[in-house]
């Protein structure tokens, strides 16, 4: 699991209201080389929960020096595209778990795939 | 001379011509054996280069684009698009062998930008996820096995999903259904 799918997933276990932004507890970190693509990371951006990247990747330590807000230029700022294209795509957990905020239920992340399936009572 | 531009225009964007993909697509894994209350039935090589290559070329919907693939089985939409120049593709499938197949098969080809995530995309509260793609890509269930409307249900999903446009295989007919949804 990449940070730039974290950042989409929530908890969705039954009476959840705010299952966001799930704890990372990665227990193996695997670092890829992707591809850098300054206008797919720049357009990325704006969608993302910037914040929620951010605590990500310090939780991994891979934080750099990823500021807590968002740069005004950063779409023309190639040293911070990529620093955030490597927090976003080349950062890979690969085993552990996500936790939700809320109700605390882990959800195993095995070989790099988050399991999100819910259980018949939590649903 | 001219065969050197007749030869151009066979190539499309990437240097891959649509026989190119498929060739390539027929390098990917599919189910040993296919669960059939989940209907996995693999979308053919030929199939998948048609619709991937459609989308490329003529709608320009996938290179450099966050692409999600939903009921991606064993992953062949998705590494077409990767192979595509996707700049980020998401499968999503309830089944663990069929992601299982897909890690392997993205291994193989070295693709590191996609993701999986196993989970019922029926039980999911797509607002949270509303407009987070710009492309989405599938081959859902066609709802035959006791599931009746298991494609729609997809469909919703689907159009919540994506920003621009969405691309699905239906049953209606055995041809390619494409929709077009603008938001």
């Amino acid at each position: 699991m990449k940070l730039l799918t974290h950042n989409m997933l929530t908890s969705h276990v039954k009476g959840v209201t705010k299952g966001y932004p799930l704890l990372i507890k990665a227990t193996e970190v695997k670092l890829n080389d992707v591809e850098f693509n300054p206008q797919f990371v720049s357009r990325m951006i704006p969608k993302l929960e910037w914040s929620a990247l951010v605590h990500a990747a310090e939780e991994l330590g891979h934080r750099q020096d990823l500021p807590d807000d968002l740069l005004p230029d950063y779409d023309t700022n190639e040293e911070f595209l990529k620093k955030v294209h490597r927090a976003l795509l080349e950062v890979e957990v690969m085993e552990g778990c996500l936790k939700c905020p809320e109700s605390g239920r882990e959800f195993p992340i095995s070989r790099g795939i988050p399991n999100m399936l819910l259980n018949e009572d939590e649903v | 001379m001219f065969s050197g531009i007749l030869a151009m225009t066979f190539l499309s964007t990437n240097g891959r011509t649509k026989m190119e993909l498929e060739s390539c697509l027929q390098q990917v894994d599919t189910f040993e054996t296919p669960k059939i209350l989940l209907e996995q039935y693999p979308t053919s090589p030929h199939i998948a280069a048609c619709m991937l290559y459609t989308i490329h070329n003529t709608f320009d919907d996938i290179q450099g684009k966050l692409v999600a693939d939903l009921g991606c089985g064993c992953g062949v939409l998705s590494i077409g698009a990767a192979v595509l120049d996707a700049g980020f593709c998401v499968g999503f499938d309830i089944d663990n062998e069929a992601l299982e197949i897909f890690r392997k098969n993205a291994e193989e080809f070295e693709i590191s930008n996609l993701d999986l995530v196993q989970c019922d995309l029926c039980g999911l509260e797509v607002e949270t996820y509303s407009s987070k793609f710009d492309t989405v890509i599938m081959n859902p269930p066609f709802g035959t096995k006791h599931n009746q409307g298991i494609d729609m249900k997809f469909l919703k999903i689907a159009l919540m999903l994506a920003k621009n446009t969405v691309y699905s295989l239906h049953k209606t007919s055995t041809r390619e259904v494409r929709l077009i949804l603008f938001k």
